[in-house]
């Protein structure tokens, strides 16, 4: 059995996970569709995002996914610690072709500690970038220490 | 075009075991940015009781999608139009993190189809087990196809 680092005694519904920067770029994209799997077009090239009526190139929704899990992960101390975890892919990251790409800004809030024997918490995690909402009901059970 | 309702409950069988290697582990931390020691060096990742190097916790998605796009949105009866494919939403339930020398075989289950404003949303399952024949994670995922301009219009 494996744990995370953080005590779960220390833990209160409304403690707060530090909110983080990731800034991400085509180059990005095209990086984490090699490492994924993922080459659908939509993620890396412009034309054809644009034909089926995207707006311009957008982030893999696991990509932003992932980085959002980061932010609990780090937390916790342990990757392996994380019992459940989901999101719902609300809005699009549009990355513009150029080399800033787009920010995403995550941060998360533990909202109940679920057991005490098995040392569950959960967090709701929050993930916006130019000021939208990119995931939607995004959560996490972790187990402490 | 909506999608045919009787495909809800079909089970593809299990894939071929996908071995996780440690260096496609460094890829995909790599790829995200993600430093955390205990993707890449045995001895962090041992530290925390672990046998060898972990992966991410989404990496269980490269090996889930694969799945279900080889078997679920490729197949020829279902019909879906991939070109207009988006991730809808991801869940996953993990038993154990994934870890370098894994073979890892899914499961891919439809659990549901709906047709929402010319839209079709298909929620495929996916159940991951090791050599061992032991459950390691669940995938719950949700894709959109999205409706073409001419269904739209269509439809209004």
């Amino acid at each position: 059995m494996t744990t995370a680092k953080i005590s779960y005694d220390a833990v209160e519904v409304g403690t707060e996970v530090p909110m983080r920067e990731f800034r991400v770029n085509r180059a990005d994209l095209v990086r984490y569709a090699g490492a994924s799997g993922d080459f659908n077009p939509i993620h890396w090239n412009e034309k054809f995002a644009k034909e089926v009526g995207l707006p311009d190139v957008i982030a893999h929704g696991a990509y932003t996914m992932a980085q959002a899990a980061r932010v609990v992960t780090e937390w916790a101390g342990d990757p392996g610690a994380l019992v459940e975890y989901g999101v719902r892919f609300t809005r699009p990251v549009v990355v513009p072709n150029d080399d800033k790409g787009a920010l995403i800004e995550i941060g998360a809030k533990v909202t109940a500690k679920l057991d005490d024997e098995a040392r569950t918490v959960r967090l709701d995690i929050t993930a916006t970038s130019a000021g939208q909402k990119v995931l939607g009901r995004a959560r996490a059970v972790v187990r402490l220490v | 075009m909506a999608l045919d309702q009787s495909f809800v409950g079909r089970t593809y069988p299990p894939t071929a075991a996908y071995e996780v290697g440690r260096e496609k582990i460094r890829e995909f931390a790599e790829s995200l940015g993600d430093t955390n020691p205990v993707y890449t060096d045995p001895e962090a990742a041992r530290a925390l009781g672990y046998p060898d190097v972990i992966a991410p916790p989404t990496f269980i998605f490269t090996i889930t999608f694969k799945a279900a796009g080889k078997q679920v949105v490729e197949d020829p009866q279902l019909g879906l139009d991939y070109s207009r494919v988006v991730h809808g939403d991801q869940r996953f339930e993990y038993t154990r993190p994934v870890r370098a020398g894994d073979h890892l075989s899914v499961t891919s289950i439809i659990d549901s189809i709906k047709s929402l404003a010319g839209n079709d949303i298909l929620s495929v399952r996916g159940e991951v087990h090791d050599k061992a024949g032991d459950h390691v994670a669940t995938s719950f995922t949700t894709l959109v196809a999205r409706a073409a301009d001419a269904e739209v219009e269509e439809s209004r």
